[in-house]
């Protein structure tokens, strides 16, 4: 039976039809034609479908959009600026080549701003622990790190010119 | 995915009468067995009721006697907690091991215990910290709580509302996990209560079980060298592509013994 389902995406409040059974990645790719957010297995493994829920990266493959139901959710889209100007971390895995295909890069790039934020100094054994959810079957991994370490600092660099606004924003 | 009903209710009471007149519904914790289930159409319910709008489940509480974790406590928020970390530490570290950092964020201790995975994380702590489970009806004693390969002692439509875990002198958790999926291959909880040492396995056998083997020349000298040469007899160790019973039972040991040293 179709449902409403409403939340904010990217901050704005959207609201669709949607049958019980949607994954919250279907919502974001079929019904708001946010396509950034991958699904790149059937295992609730690979982490190319991590978006933030209400601030927490989770695997958007394994959770229904009506559980979704009011709470605010960020993709890869919601990063960048309104000019375009790229989110810290996402401008760290271009300068790093931290990708080759690009399939897995939206996930690795959402659970690194997570993991950075949580994090104010991360060592490289953190950043490689925590994107053990998230599987990258073309770089080895090695430029990945290297990406989220520099765009955790340049993160944390930021955070202090930022206003308070910005910050809520996020 | 087979088509379901998707309800939502605000107690606790609502989420259990709720239930009396469907067909065939299931509750839903975090969703990171359930969902993955569902995608691969290994379950059919008629209805999904979602427990995460449900203050009564929510909350992690100190108790005279050690802590009461709400069922929908998330692994993530277990791990974080100040008042786990400093009651508990093994298991703040345990809930911090599960998975990944996206599955934590997701996953409840309610519905771990309920799904009585073997190789899950939770019920070597519930067997090992002398628990109680309460449910929306009753209280149901840790240590009977698992009845078998993702069996419980629960009724059909009963909720785990809370876990009662007691305070151990010391504790530690040590696992050996699968580097892929990131459950417990084996995974040894060690739990000291004063002259009492409990020792809770999981992922060795059908359900978790405690090695009262190991158990016994524990509380007689509390060390690794104690547990030298002992090894767990049981004719239902698992065996798969990742281990042999006899490379489980072996670990159980190597397993045990982290743990001692651990506890410090
Ligand atoms: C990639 C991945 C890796 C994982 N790694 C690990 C790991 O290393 N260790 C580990 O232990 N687990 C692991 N898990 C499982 C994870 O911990 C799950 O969160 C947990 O097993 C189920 O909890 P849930 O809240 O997600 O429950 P759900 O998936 O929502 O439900 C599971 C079952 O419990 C029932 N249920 C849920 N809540 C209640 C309740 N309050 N009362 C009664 N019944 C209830 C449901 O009806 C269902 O049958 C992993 C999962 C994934 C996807
Ligand atoms: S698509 Fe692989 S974890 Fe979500
Ligand atoms: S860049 Fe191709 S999968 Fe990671």
């Amino acid at each position: 039976m179709p449902t409403t389902v409403t939340m904010t995406v990217n901050g704005k409040t959207v609201s669709r039809e949607v049958e019980e059974r949607t994954l919250l990645v279907n919502f974001l790719r079929d019904k708001i034609g946010l396509t950034g957010t991958h699904v790149g297995c059937d295992t609730s493994q690979c982490g190319a479908c991590v978006v933030h829920l209400d601030g927490n990266a989770i695997k958007s493959c394994s959770i229904l959009a009506v559980q979704a139901e009011g709470a605010s959710v960020t993709t890869i889209e919601g990063l960048a600026a309104a000019d375009g100007t790229l989110h810290p971390m996402q401008a760290a895995f271009k300068e790093h080549h931290g990708l080759q295909c690009g399939y897995c890069t939206p996930g690795m790039v959402m659970s690194a701003v997570d993991l950075a934020k949580r994090n104010p100094s991360l060592t490289e054994q953190q950043v490689r622990q925590g994107l053990e959810g998230n599987i990258c079957r073309c770089t080895g991994y090695h430029n990945i790190v290297k990406a989220v370490l520099a765009g955790a600092d340049a993160m944390q660099a930021g955070a202090g010119e930022r206003q308070p606004a910005e910050m809520a924003a996020d | 995915m087979y088509s379901f009903s998707f309800h939502r209710p605000k107690t606790l009471a609502e989420a259990a009468s709720i239930q009396g007149g469907l067909e065939e519904p299931k509750l839903l914790g975090g969703g990171m067995t359930l969902v993955p289930t569902l995608k691969q159409r290994l379950a059919r319910p008629s209805d999904l009721i979602d427990l995460s709008q449900i203050p009564e489940l929510k909350g992690i509480r100190e108790t005279a006697e050690g802590l009461e974790i709400g069922a929908f406590a998330r692994h993530a928020e277990v791990a974080a907690s100040d008042l786990v970390r400093r009651t508990i530490p093994a298991l703040a570290d345990l809930a911090g091991h599960i998975g990944d950092r996206q599955v934590r964020n997701l996953g409840t201790m309610g519905g771990s215990i309920a799904n009585a995975d073997p190789a899950a994380d939770y019920p070597a702590a519930v067997l090992a910290l002398k628990s109680t489970v309460k449910t929306d009806r009753r209280e149901i004693d840790g240590d009977a709580f698992f009845t078998g390969m993702f069996e419980t002692a629960l009724e059909p439509a009963e909720i785990v509302a809370a876990v009662r875990y007691q305070r151990p002198g010391k504790a530690a958790y040590a696992k050996f996990r699968n580097p892929a999926s990131r459950y417990a291959v084996v995974g040894v909880f060690v739990a000291v209560f004063g002259s009492e040492v409990r020792v809770a396995v999981t992922g060795a056998a059908g359900s978790v079980f405690r090695a009262t083997e190991l158990e016994s020349a524990l509380a007689a000298d509390f060390r690794p060298e104690a547990l030298e040469g002992i090894t767990v007899q049981r004719d239902d160790l698992n065996a798969d592509i990742h281990a042999s019973a006899d490379y489980r039972a072996h670990l159980v040991t190597v397993m045990a013994k982290r743990a001692v040293v651990a506890c410090g």
